[in-house]
């Protein structure tokens, strides 16, 4: 098998010079999904039997949740590449998905506690899934706090990665754990309205909203590892160039 | 094949090293039983209240005891070079690392058990309790040690590590202190206790698999770059 294209991947250049082709496509496909699904879910879909209008918030909260912990694994990979190929765009990659999951992760459950005062009538529940998220951010903070903390930007990406690894082991175990837990201590209070089946016309928009989400992810993540690489290799020949071209074209547009 | 003299010689080494230096072992425990202590000054003296957190409250201070005594795992062998002598040595770290987490576990984690009874007795734990939590925090602190010896592996070249190590290792402690916790409570609660301690076992045993070869690898990216 031919692997050439596995290693040319790891060169910053052409990874910037690919996504610069693929951006303004995955831009306009970001923008139509997330555009298209937000007025479908807000605007169209009909109303929720029991919630009203409050269950409208899954349009962000499902796909945010979904994205936090997906995250969480691609980052966990990307670090792995990184340790045993030794690419560099594999760490970066893995040092731009950090934040991105923290603060998908913060919205999901910041969406579940505007979501959970009229449904369940408290901002704040230690139900299972919600417990686990707030875990999977400590376990983001945790990767993001130590990969700042090194001198020396190697050891901190080589170190984040492990811990990120070590996350990903024990993920399931954390998921399994609190669910137990959560069995064991369940209040009686709370009745999860959990529906098995979506409404038709309910599940498309949010569908569409998860396609949107990930379209989103990957703008997010292309165009930060885009920052990260043009900061790293502002001392070559072919950053230099591209910076000329782009001050020599703004100087046009401007006179 | 990896040989078991490492093992051996790291536990001797560190047991010695630590007999020296006796208060390092007793700050541990003490604060083990000041933190708890301060527990029914904050919250109530009921009795009937206390006996329901008090698993919960007993495993939450032996997790920050473990965690505050973690960092000087590896610390004095960083700074007097010690550890670069042992990742340039053709052995491999893994058995070394285990002997001295099993060091840090005998003057930690068995400490802890053994005092957890008064605790216990201070907290009003009924006497049911007293066995599974012993036998809880006799497994389960051996998983703390493992992963705190982690945490201080990754930390062990930076100025201020501590506060981080904590950051880093407290997300992976949680299903060791739900299943701790949990063989205490369902033995109050008259339920068979054998349960979530097998659990607490499995996860030792994957612990002890995992955890050394991880910090064999992390020493040597933290130690020699």
């Amino acid at each position: 098998m031919n692997w050439n294209w596995f290693y040319r991947m790891g060169s910053p250049r052409w990874f910037y010079e690919t996504t610069s082709r693929w951006l303004p496509w995955l831009g306009a496909l970001t923008f139509i999904l997330l555009v298209g699904g937000l007025v479908w879910g807000l605007a169209f879909a009909p109303q929720d039997a029991k919630q009203g209008n409050s269950f409208r918030i899954i349009y962000l909260h499902v796909p945010a949740s979904f994205l936090a912990l997906a995250g969480y694994f691609l980052m966990a990979a990307a670090g792995a590449i990184g340790l045993i190929w030794k690419m560099k765009l594999s760490y970066m990659v893995m040092k731009c998905a950090a934040p991105l999951g923290a603060v998908l992760t913060f919205l999901a459950l910041f969406t579940g506690a505007v979501w959970g005062k009229p449904t369940w009538g408290s901002y704040w529940v230690w139900d299972a899934r919600v417990t686990s998220m707030l875990i999977l951010l400590f376990l983001y903070l945790g990767v993001l706090a130590l990969q700042y903390a090194f001198n020396s930007k190697d050891v901190g990406n080589k170190a984040s990665a492990i811990l990120a690894l070590v996350g990903t082991v024990n993920i399931p175990i954390i998921y399994k754990s609190v669910d137990w837990w959560f069995t064991l201590h369940q209040p009686a209070t709370i009745t999860f309205t959990q529906a098995p089946s979506m409404h038709p016309a309910m599940f498309q928009p949010l569908l569409v909203m998860i396609l949107g989400f990930y379209c989103f992810y990957a703008v997010a993540l292309i165009l930060s590892v885009r920052v990260e690489i043009l900061a790293r290799e502002r001392k070559t020949s072919w950053v230099r160039e591209r910076v000329k071209q782009a001050a020599q074209n703004s100087l046009g547009a401007t006179l | 094949m990896i040989s078991n003299t490492g093992f051996w010689a790291f536990l001797r080494r560190d047991l010695l090293l630590i007999n020296r230096r006796r208060g390092e072992v007793a700050s541990p425990l003490i604060f083990f039983i000041m933190a708890a202590t301060f527990v029914p000054l904050g919250t109530t003296p009921d009795a009937e209240l206390l006996k329901d957190i008090a698993p919960g409250i007993i495993w939450v201070m032996a997790l920050l005891a473990t965690l505050l005594s973690a960092e000087s795992l590896f610390a004095s062998d960083y700074h007097d070079g010690s550890l670069e002598q042992m990742l340039i040595s053709p052995q491999l770290l893994v058995m070394p690392v285990l002997g001295k987490v099993t060091a840090h576990w005998l003057t930690t984690g068995l400490p802890l058990t053994l005092v957890s009874p008064f605790l216990g007795l201070l907290l009003s734990l009924p006497a049911a309790g007293y066995l599974p939590m012993m036998a809880g925090l006799a497994v389960g602190t051996g998983c703390l040690s493992l992963l705190a010896a982690l945490g201080a592996a990754l930390t062990v070249s930076l100025q201020k590590g501590g506060l981080l190590l904590t950051l880093i290792v407290m997300p992976l402690y949680m299903p060791v202190i739900i299943f701790g916790s949990a063989t205490a409570q369902y033995s109050i609660q008259g339920l068979a206790w054998s349960g979530p301690l097998a659990i607490l076992g499995a996860m030792l045993a994957l612990a002890i698999a995992l955890c050394p070869v991880a910090i064999a690898n992390v020493l040597r990216l933290t130690t020699i770059n």
